[in-house]
């Protein structure tokens, strides 16, 4: 009975949760729902995870209404490994939330900040999960809502989390909304909303239209344009990017773990589903140069994006920038159009997720110690917390992508990937990177365990409820980058799907 | 296809770009919320034009007339859920303003940014 009702669960649960955690009242009560719901709807993706590979895609009509009229819900392969990801990284955020949430945020919003807590993780769960294009949209809106809210809430630490807020709203609403014309578009073509059905439909169209009229179907060709630029908002694609960095710095601690693991990756597979599923690889990337677009714009991320990192003098934003970097190679691996390729950056996706999950709680332990967050601040606290500053250092190092790490089996399907395609100058990219990385990572390391500590550093290591969540993380990345049979082997039939040969 | 045909079109790209042009150009805030809502009415439109159906009537069955032709009805229902959310966001949008104003005692981005520099 619950087992056929398995892919409603994981939205209905977050989403109903979400709603009645207002009424939770105040003190840990909020929390421990919140902590009971992302647990549950873990659980019920781990059980469809195991579904899909056992029995191949799951779908499911909401409401008993057949698709394509109903909305569909379609699990395979790739959408169960991000659904994985997304629940697993909300379950272990919400554990590490009570004590940073408790000294973040006044005690009379706990009830609200939950709340949104739910309702976001609901609307990136949606996203995933579901096989309705407009459903895509509203469940967009949903994350973006209750994120926009859920940054705003660091503005009782600092002000700036306010324009932060207000900067990703504008930019990303009208990224938003250049993806519900581009929805608009293809339903004028299509007269369907449902993926599957939409995509079937849009090959036929568009090939018999340059058939018959020798002309290409200009309305396809906008609706792909306005797609490009607002999932690359999204996404926080480079050049796209600007919203990201103030709006991981000032949000909470617990938040910018969330966002930082979650928010973007969700961004990436919708533009995946986008390019492969519902315009096909054959549209997507041979008739438009978007394979070379991508490929400059990872490019730039990369390089850019770590060089800014360096310069930064606060260690919040450092890890802002290196994300912009990250999500420039795991673009870079889907452009390559190869099996190696994609697989690597479906990898990425669930590494980067744990690790930079896994960097962001550890520096939020060290903002429950210390109000400080400029660089300098971490100096010498390898004595003072050893055990946090042991996670971050792990992290770092799986970062630059050193062996032994989870970055490392991202890099090598990627390197692969790249020298499969004969590309071999992004090969060379890809190590620029990794030495750029080591350059933002090892000042921190050295501040860390060579400076002495400054006269406000904190004296005691950070509380077992915020270490154990994070050294959760930073070991599942570690285990991950020792014996990736798990995430490769996923990854790797995620990518032949996406090709179109399994 | 005649230019007047596609009147609607124009009017919905029209006042979409009035609205992006705002986004972009204006300085106060309340005044990027309210271009952020021109915005979105103008993709309103473009979704109610793509449901007209020549001759078509409002989509309420009419078993008297087999014949009748209904315009398509679910361009509107994604719109009703649009306008929801585009709601939603400027009550966000302002309620973060208020605290904006709270905090730096302005609403115009370059003073903000100003202050924000400063610090």
């Amino acid at each position: 009975m619950i087992d056929t009702h398995l892919p409603a669960l994981v939205v209905v649960l977050p989403l109903l949760g979400g709603l009645l955690a207002v009424f939770a009242g105040r003190g840990v009560l909020p929390w421990l729902w919140a902590t009971l719901v992302a647990s549950a709807t873990f659980a019920a993706t781990i059980a469809l995870l195991m579904k899909v590979q056992a029995e191949g895609v799951v779908t499911y009509a909401m409401g008993g209404w057949q698709a394509p009229w109903g909305i569909e819900y379609r699990v395979d392969a790739l959408s169960a490994t991000v659904l994985v990801v997304v629940a697993a990284i909300s379950c272990v955020t919400t554990f590490y939330a009570r004590l940073s949430v408790a000294k973040e945020i006044p005690k009379d919003r706990h009830n609200f900040f939950y709340s949104l807590w739910l309702l976001c993780q609901a609307g990136l769960l949606g996203i995933t999960i579901t096989g309705d294009a407009f459903n895509i949209y509203v469940m967009l809106e949903i994350s973006s809502l209750t994120v926009y809210g859920l940054i705003a809430l660091g503005g009782n630490n600092d002000r700036r989390a306010f324009t932060a807020a207000i900067n990703y709203l504008v930019i990303g609403s009208i990224g938003a909304s250049f993806i519900l014309i581009a929805i608009g578009y293809l339903y004028m073509m299509t007269g369907t909303l449902n993926i599957a059905d939409m995509s079937a439909k849009l090959t036929e169209f568009y090939f018999k239209d340059e058939q018959l009229y020798g002309t290409k179907n200009a309305t396809i060709y906008v609706a792909f344009a306005f797609l490009m630029v607002g999932l690359g908002i999204k996404m926080a694609l480079f050049p796209l990017h600007t919203w990201l960095p103030n709006a991981y710095t000032y949000a909470p601690s617990a938040v910018t773990a969330l966002l930082a693991a979650t928010a973007t990756k969700v961004g990436i597979y919708m533009t995946i589903r986008f390019y492969f599923t519902i315009f096909g690889v054959q549209f997507s990337f041979g008739q438009i140069p978007n394979r070379v677009i991508l490929m400059a714009c990872a490019c730039f991320a990369i390089i850019l994006g770590s060089v800014i990192a360096i310069r930064q003098t606060q260690f919040k934003k450092t890890l802002a920038y290196s994300s912009v970097a990250q999500i420039g190679y795991i673009v870079l691996g889907f452009s390559l159009l190869n099996v190696s390729g994609i697989a690597g950056s479906i990898v990425h996706i669930v590494n980067h997720a744990m690790i930079k999950g896994g960097l962001f709680m550890a520096v939020g332990a060290v903002a429950y110690r210390t109000r400080v967050t400029s660089l300098d601040a971490l100096s010498g606290l390898g004595k003072r917390m050893p055990l946090t500053m042991a996670a971050f250092t792990a992290g770092g190092l799986s970062l630059i992508g050193f062996p032994l790490t989870a970055g490392f089996v991202s890099k090598w399907y990627l390197v692969t990937g790249a020298l499969e395609s004969g590309l071999w100058p992004l090969a060379i990219v890809v190590l620029i990177g990794s030495i750029l990385a080591l350059i933002y990572v090892w000042r921190m390391i050295e501040l860390i365990y060579f400076a002495e500590p400054r006269e406000d550093a904190p004296t005691r290591e950070a509380p077992w409820s915020l270490l154990l969540p994070t050294w959760v993380l930073i070991g599942a990345s570690i285990y991950f980058g020792i014996d990736a049979t798990l995430t490769g082997g996923l990854a790797e039939s995620a990518a032949r799907m996406l090709l179109g040969n399994p | 296809m005649n230019q007047f045909e596609i009147f609607n079109y124009w009017i919905y790209v029209l006042i979409m770009m009035i609205g992006f042009y705002g986004v972009i150009a204006k300085k106060n805030l309340v005044k990027k919320v309210i271009s952020l809502g021109l915005f979105q009415t103008g993709i309103f439109l473009l979704y109610i034009s793509m449901a007209v159906v020549e001759g078509g009537v409002a989509p309420i069955a009419d078993f008297k007339d087999p014949n009748a032709v209904y315009a398509n009805p679910i361009p509107h229902v994604l719109m009703l859920t649009a306008i929801v959310v585009s709601v939603s966001i400027t009550a966000v949008a302002l309620s973060i303003v208020v605290r904006i104003k709270l905090a730096y005692g302005t609403i115009e981005t370059d003073e903000i940014e100003e202050m924000d520099g400063a610090e």
